[in-house]
């Protein structure tokens, strides 16, 4: 069996570990240098996760509770393609937030601004036949941290995309255009390249924004894409 | 290439609002061949102390040495019920655990068999990107000749290799140090 490993990531495009405008980095980033591991079965294969583990209702945040939750409904869509820009269909892909004012239902944020009893602020869908989808939720709040004086965290909701392999896991956060918190971000920052980092913002989408309903977001999701395998470079040498 | 693989970002300190659905703490069901293992450990800082915001991710090949995903085109069987995926978080003190069967050998470079192990990813508040690792498993012989253990300095190989703990037959301690003189190893993968 000979392996077509995945592309590895365009120097400067993905943060380093260490990036100390972002405090937790310090003391959690490795100090030794990576292993460079080729990739073999292991890598190139994943987990499945099919239709069995998504409850297809889980892709509406704002139908979870008995009555809606508060703040701006919207519409956040969008594809995983791999960087060929070929469609990852039948990939998980799992989404947690904040609420409208900027709290998390969890047991460590202590943010003094309330919660909402009809918002739990997870969901997950699996894409379609063309690598979409389609979340309804609603626009989380900023809210304060303690990296740094005066710090806020830009709204933002976090995504988990399988892929087809694990060498395809991404985890990372959506951005709002226009928000004035980002260029003080160091998360947002930690990234070198100034394109890759305003990729993590999405686009007001007028196509998906509903009538007298929600404003659509778009955030399109590129997961690495193959190397040729043998059997490609042997075609194209054939002339074929 | 068109596109660019987008950015990372860290998962933060509130994953388990969105992580929690698929937390699997055991990947061998009833029934499922293999020798059983319970795996301990803890996720550790560049001070020593312990990230209770960390979650672990598990890849595996079943008892076989057969991935269960499609481009496994090995003549092997595959076990119903195996995903061979596992996902746990750590809790307060740093630690995580799980159950799972010791994979059996998949092929690596040139169709040579690898040692059994586990592919791990780590996350945590503070890793703006995933940590990637593999577990190994105590006293196997074939570890001597595995590609990606060879690919590590001799003095740092040990901390992918999982240690029994005494007294208890299957049970096996190992921890993921993020920094530090002990620090594990980790794979650009």
């Amino acid at each position: 069996m000979s392996i077509a490993g995945y592309r590895r990531f365009y120097p400067g495009t993905q943060p380093n570990h260490l990036h100390p405008s972002y405090v937790s980095s310090l003391k959690r980033a490795p100090s030794k240098a990576l292993v460079y591991l080729p990739h073999t079965l292991s890598e190139v294969t994943g987990p499945v996760l099919g239709a069995e583990f998504t409850d297809v209702k889980a892709c509406d945040l704002t139908r979870q509770h008995s009555g809606a939750p508060l703040g701006e409904r919207i519409i956040v869509s969008g594809r995983v393609l791999d960087e060929n820009s070929r469609p990852l269909r039948n990939t998980l892909v799992e989404i947690w937030q904040a609420n409208a004012a900027g709290r998390y239902l969890h047991k460590n944020d202590q943010h003094d601004a309330p919660l909402d009893p009809n918002f739990t602020g997870c969901g997950h869908a699996l894409t379609d036949s063309e690598g979409r989808y389609r979340f309804v939720t609603v626009r989380p709040g900023e809210y304060p941290w303690g990296n740094h004086y005066n710090a806020w965290r830009p709204a933002h909701i976090h995504f988990s995309v399988f892929g087809p392999a694990f060498a395809t896991r991404l985890v990372t956060q959506m951005y709002f255009p226009g928000d004035p918190l980002i260029p003080f971000d160091p998360i947002f920052n930690c990234t070198a390249d100034e394109k890759a980092r305003n990729r993590l913002i999405s686009l007001f989408d007028w196509e998906n924004t509903m009538p007298v309903h929600a404003l659509g977001y778009r955030f399109d999701i590129v997961l690495s894409g193959r190397e040729a395998t043998p059997f490609e470079n042997y075609s194209h040498g054939a002339g074929k | 290439m068109s596109l660019q693989a987008t950015t990372w970002q860290t998962v933060g300190p509130f994953f388990s609002i969105g992580l929690t659905r698929l937390y699997r703490d055991n990947l061998a069901a009833p029934g499922v061949s293999g020798e059983r293992v319970e795996v301990s450990g803890r996720i550790l800082d560049g001070d020593g102390k312990p990230v209770p915001d960390g979650i672990i991710e598990i890849w595996q090949a079943n008892a076989h040495g057969k991935y269960a995903h499609p481009e496994d085109v090995q003549d092997k069987p595959l076990e119903p019920g195996f995903t061979g995926y596992g996902r746990v978080p750590a809790d307060d003190d740093g630690r995580f655990r799980f159950t799972t069967i010791k994979p059996g050998r998949v092929p690596g470079p040139d169709n040579k068999p690898q040692a059994p192990h586990l592919a791990i990813s780590v996350f945590t508040r503070g890793l703006l990107r995933r940590l990637v690792t593999r577990l190994y498993f105590p006293d196997d012989p074939s570890n001597a000749d595995d590609f990606a253990l060879s690919l590590v300095e001799p003095s740092r190989r040990a901390t992918l290799i999982a240690k029994k703990v005494e007294g208890r037959p299957g049970a096996l301690e190992w921890n993921v140090i993020l920094q530090g003189p002990n620090e594990t190893v980790f794979f650009d993968a």
